[in-house]
């Protein structure tokens, strides 16, 4: 039988506040365990909560960006549960009237452009960190964590795949992280994805039992852990079982899903509207204001990036995808003037490097002032392609500026014609056979057989030869 | 409600009562539920649900941190602490 899947996406995305969404501890990540912890965070008796401005303004922020409707009146409710990460035994979230209704992300996978609609985004507070090393039978809370400002943004069953669901992911970081709004550390737990995936046979309307696979923290392996997933709900119902509705926890240290003991009671979180806080209006002056201040997004960069760099569309999606690595295109093409040999650098070297050294733009040790410069050496003929590539190693190895690093090492493309004629001397004394076979050579076969002495020239001169002008010498003496 | 449901409640707040107080909580209750029965009585076609009594809104703070680190002064008054954690019986989901 074929298959179809169903996926739909949660997210949690932390704000990047300075402070606590109802309390001003910060959000310093890092921090010496319940260092950040003030008495509002712990649920002491008597504290009262109130509301951060600018985490309300950044999940205006990120409604706008996804063209959703912003809730002009929202509404705190409780979600009450059990759970020591949760001091004040409910999590302050939205429910009825959350900030953010509706709106869409657009993916790209292969050729195919997809929409996925976004259900609502509503604000939250984060919980504090359980952590179950032995502490002698016993399991260690720092609540650091709890009440730092989430937005969690919920999709539609929109996805197919487990491909798609990772475009979007990669959508999403790119827009929040364009935004500002959130840091995009995702080993930090910056975004975290809870997962919803059920299979139902091709052309079936009814959904089929879904399993929520949650706290997924890396794109490679979220694809890998969907897969999986498919795979073990379409093996369940191949051998004539059925899927249970249940939780799946994702263990980022062994890369795999694990059932959680399965709830005895159904989830009973018995929401109402949180006493403590009053309802959160905001007027069209508010959210226009907030328009007017939203930063360029990566679709509207992309589009700028192929109209006033003639970038083809691949490109200017790679390349602004990520808001580090477009920032950095841009210095870089700003000062040498070139945006394609530009392009061709930060996806080709700068990109091969950082994915070998698993790092990313942002703390490469190559900065867009010296790749610029590089290009800028390329262009005005002091050092060829190949020679370049010896300067960047010497760049990404800290060795100085890109002059200095030419200079010192001797680099300098030869361009002077007694040098490059007494080279070419040497090479045809050298290979009185070859020099023969040319000579008698039809004149078609002659420009593929000059490669033979463009290339021992090129090794007489370790490689840093003017290849147009040993081209042109070359031509000339052996055609006498 | 039956007593068993104000078990239910309970276990959900991991609050342990007795058989007793659970049949004296859900007498309560019931008799507190004859009152919301009534006030559902009332015609409120038109009426906008309100999500708290005060007719206020929200103020929102500015985003700074204004607390300090009082951790030892929290840890002082909690059972069990170790490495400035609190310490709880162990939860594994």
């Amino acid at each position: 039988m074929e298959w179809e899947t169903v996926i739909g996406l949660e997210i949690h995305v932390q704000l990047a506040t300075n402070s606590k969404i109802f309390s001003g501890s910060s959000t310093a990540f890092g921090a010496a365990p319940n260092t950040q912890a003030s008495a509002i965070d712990l649920a002491m008796p008597g504290t009262l909560p109130v509301v951060n401005a600018q985490a309300y303004k950044f999940a205006t922020m990120f409604g706008l960006a996804i063209d959703a409707e912003i809730n002009k009146h929202s509404v705190f409710e409780r979600k009450n549960y059990f759970y020591p990460d949760l001091p004040k035994g409910y999590q302050t979230t939205q429910l009825e009237k959350p900030i953010v209704v509706g709106g869409h992300v657009d993916i790209r996978v292969g050729e195919e452009e997809k929409r996925i609609r976004v259900h609502h985004a509503h604000l939250e507070e984060d919980a504090g960190k359980s952590l179950h090393e032995d502490y002698h039978g016993m399991s260690g809370i720092d609540l650091n964590r709890a009440g730092t400002p989430l937005i969690e943004v919920v999709t539609e069953p929109d996805m197919r795949s487990g491909e798609e669901a990772v475009a979007f992911a990669r959508k999403l970081h790119s827009v929040v992280t364009s935004l500002g709004i959130c840091d995009g550390e995702m080993s930090q737990g910056s975004m975290r994805f809870d997962v919803n995936i059920s299979i139902r046979p091709k052309g079936e309307q009814k959904l089929g039992t879904r399993t929520e696979t949650k706290n997924l923290n890396s794109f490679r392996f979220m694809e890998r852990c969907i897969e999986q997933e498919i795979e073990r709900q379409i093996d369940l119902l191949e051998s004539g079982g059925s899927v249970v509705q249940e939780t799946r926890l994702y263990d980022g240290d062994t890369h795999s899903a694990r059932s959680m003991r399965s709830k005895e009671e159904a989830n009973d979180y018995r929401y109402f509207p949180c006493p403590d806080l009053l309802p959160v209006v905001i007027d069209e002056a508010y959210i226009s204001d907030i328009r007017q201040q939203l930063p360029e997004l990566p679709s509207a960069r992309q589009t700028r990036f192929e109209t006033d760099y003639k970038l083809s569309s691949y490109d200017a999606e790679l390349l602004s995808t990520d808001l580090n690595t477009a920032n950095f295109f841009e210095a870089a093409t700003e000062q040498c003037g070139d945006p394609k040999l530009t392009a061709n650098w930060i996806m080709g070297e700068v990109s091969a490097r950082l994915n070998a050294n698993d790092t990313h733009i942002g703390d490469a040790p190559i900065s867009a002032a010296d790749l610029a410069q590089l290009i800028a050496r390329i262009k005005d003929g002091t050092i060829s392609n190949k020679i370049a590539k010896t300067v960047f190693d010497a760049l990404w190895n800290k060795e100085g500026d890109v002059d200095r690093i030419i200079e010192a090492k001797g680099l300098k493309q030869v361009s002077d014609s007694g040098t490059l004629e007494k080279i070419v001397d040497e090479v045809i004394a050298n290979n009185a056979q070859q020099v023969e076979n040319y000579r008698n050579a039809p004149a078609e076969k002659r420009p593929k057989m000059l490669g033979f002495f463009v290339g021992q020239s090129m090794k007489l001169s370790k490689g840093q030869a003017n290849p147009q002008q040993l081209n042109k010498i070359l031509q000339e003496k052996l055609e006498k | 409600m039956e007593p068993s449901d104000i078990q239910n409640i309970a276990h959900l707040a991991r609050i342990d009562i007795n058989a007793s107080v659970a049949e004296e909580t859900a007498t309560s209750i019931n008799d507190v539920l004859k009152l919301v029965d009534q006030l559902k009585s009332v015609d409120t076609e038109g009426v906008t649900p309100m999500a708290h009594p005060l007719d206020a809104i929200q103020r929102l703070r500015a985003d700074e941190v204004s607390e300090h680190d009082v951790r030892d002064k929290f840890l002082g008054i909690a059972p069990e602490t170790e490495d400035g954690l609190y310490l709880v019986p162990k939860v594994i989901d």
